[in-house]
């Protein structure tokens, strides 16, 4: 019998290659999960047949193209669309590690949200309490892991949408540093911060998973090679390794009590593993990071998003003249979301608008950039909540976009300057999970990864939602 | 700054979206909200500042120009809503 909602990935690869189970049974044993709770929990918005062979199930987000199979980004633009290429990533999954689809992940619509609400098909449920959202926009991915519905997954982070839906559902998400993975055939949102990542039940899975897909590819130049190669976590002591808490990240109005004593409780943890923890300060970063994210993002997704026509691929309306075919799929095909960040961004764009949006916010890029390059000359990771709160109720925050959108206060600075960030589950809170976040230097993922193992450790949190146990 | 009704349907116009009567009081409300929200950036003095495009140091990638095999054309077309022979079709002309 395979346990689903423990088995880790590393686990089942030795499985199978004892040959104490077929790559048959391990398929059919997450089928059977989807099969018993996807219906309540909506994590899929398709699910593959088995491909065959003895690779491990990977669940992947819906904006990642894969070919032959349906690939939406929760969008009714995208209805019935099928790529007829993999994106790099899918494709180094399948050839590097024989790794196999298993299905496509809810997302909010274009990965436009914070709780997968957006998605034009319905949102997903938290596993651990499925009247609440599971975060977004990679709420599909992280509830498919935390649900047993998959091993692991892939997820796209462009604000938060990997980090954030691991928090809620309290398992491990990895947004990488900006230009490690490629970005080759994934649904474009906002091009100079879309990433994507992984999503596991442990930090290992997680540093194997970005080990799979890291790396440079000459389909996406904006692509480096990692300067040392991603090594799997094994130590459980910090010694050396130096902490901060910035004060902003960890004191800012919104977060739950709750929320702030698991981290808190979390940070006494890393100083008990030899960690040396100091107090410092991103004053701009967090006070600038969320209006400078949302001008750079809407105004990227306002020119990537032009290119859904009704031509070559995706909805067509009906209409006898092409302005018109044009203007009226458009607005049958996208939902609110995207419209008003289409609207939001064409207009920071616009004559006359230009330096005072736009460009007064890619100058305070710099400064958040720069705030976070001073701490790291005197840290080797920055920690604070991923989320200033626990998994919400659905429905709470869909009248008021801002509301919505200060789900992400935390995880968007270190987003704008291009660095890696780690969710870490830390403990529980009104019985829900709390997600740490750990936020390095670029390209310090190594560095994250053997804190955030270290912690996992010394924690014990049990990833497995009590409703499920 | 704040964006007026008809602000909004210049802005839709260019973003090639139909707005409908029925969505513009809502959408000119939030909209509004959204821009006095993001208009912090401003309260920052950055004139010293250069601006960040992209979170790398960037340099530019040079390939060599030689012939690769790309998608068939029959891939190319595959998702066409509506094509004739090799060419995506579609409607005439019309008013922009």
């Amino acid at each position: 019998m395979i346990d689903t909602l423990r088995l880790t990935a590393y686990e089942a690869a030795d499985l199978l290659r004892t040959k104490e189970i077929s790559g048959v049974e391990l398929w059919e044993a997450y089928r059977r999960a989807i099969d018993e709770r996807d219906g309540d929990l909506h994590c899929f918005l398709h699910v593959c047949d088995d491909p065959g062979g003895d690779g491990i199930p990977l669940a992947v987000k819906d904006v990642i193209g894969t070919k032959g199979i349906p690939t939406t980004a929760g969008s009714k633009i995208l209805e019935g669309y099928v790529p007829v290429y993999d994106s790099t990533v899918v494709r180094r999954a399948k050839e590097g590690h024989g790794l196999r689809v298993l299905g496509k992940t809810n997302t909010d619509e274009f990965a436009m949200g914070s709780s997968t609400e957006n998605s034009a098909f319905g949102p997903s449920h938290n596993p651990w309490d499925p009247s609440r959202v599971p975060g977004g926009s990679g709420g599909g991915s992280a509830a498919a892991v935390s649900a047993g519905l998959a091993p692991w997954a892939l997820g796209s982070d462009t604000g938060g949408s990997i980090k954030q839906p691991s928090a809620l559902c309290g398992n491990v998400g990895l947004r990488p540093t900006y230009g490690t993975v490629s970005r080759y055939g994934v649904i474009a949102f906002a091009s100079s911060l879309d990433q994507v990542g992984p999503v596991a039940r442990n930090v290992r899975d997680c540093a194997f998973l970005y080990s799979v897909i890291a790396g440079r590819d000459e389909c996406d130049t904006t692509t480096v090679e990692l300067p040392h190669p991603v090594e799997l976590p094994e130590a459980d002591d910090l010694r050396g390794m130096r902490i901060g808490v910035p004060k902003e990240l960890n004191e800012a109005e919104g977060i739950e009590p709750g929320v702030a004593a698991a981290v808190r409780a979390a940070i006494e943890r890393l100083e008990e593993l030899g960690a040396e923890v100091g107090e410092c300060e991103l004053p701009l970063s967090v006070e600038y990071g969320m209006p400078c994210y949302y001008l750079i993002a809407p105004a990227e997704a306002s020119s990537n998003l032009a290119r859904y026509d009704g031509v070559r691929y995706g909805h067509r309306a009906d209409a006898a003249e092409r302005y018109e075919m044009y203007t009226r799929t458009r607005d049958e095909g996208f939902g609110d979301e995207p419209k008003r960040r289409i609207l939001v961004g064409t207009y920071a764009l616009s004559a006359g608008y230009y330096d005072a949006y736009y460009g007064q916010a890619q100058k305070v890029r710099t400064v958040i950039k720069r705030e976070h390059d001073a701490l790291f000359e005197s840290f080797d990771a920055l920690v604070s909540p991923t989320s200033p709160t626990v998994a919400f109720p659905l429905g709470a925050r869909t009248a008021d976009p801002i509301a919505m959108y200060l789900s992400d206060l935390l995880t968007i600075p270190s987003c704008m300057a291009g660095l890696p960030g780690l969710n870490v589950p830390c403990g529980l809170s009104e019985g829900l999970p709390v997600g740490l976040q750990l936020v390095g230097p670029q390209f310090a993922e190594n560095t994250l990864f053997r804190i955030g193992h270290a912690l996992e450790q010394a924690i014990g949190f049990d990833p497995v939602p009590e409703r499920l146990r | 700054m704040a964006i007026d009704r008809e602000q909004l349907l210049h802005v839709a116009h260019l973003a090639r979206l139909e707005v409908r009567e029925e969505e513009v009081e809502r959408l000119e409300g939030q909209l509004n909200d959204i821009l006095a929200a993001v208009s912090k950036v401003s309260e920052l003095d950055l004139s010293d500042v250069p601006p960040t495009s992209h979170p790398h140091e960037v340099v530019n990638v040079w390939g060599e120009d030689e012939p690769r095999p790309c998608l068939p054309v029959e891939d190319v077309l595959a998702n066409a809503p509506e094509r004739e022979g090799d060419f995506f079709k579609v409607p005439p002309g019309g008013t922009a």
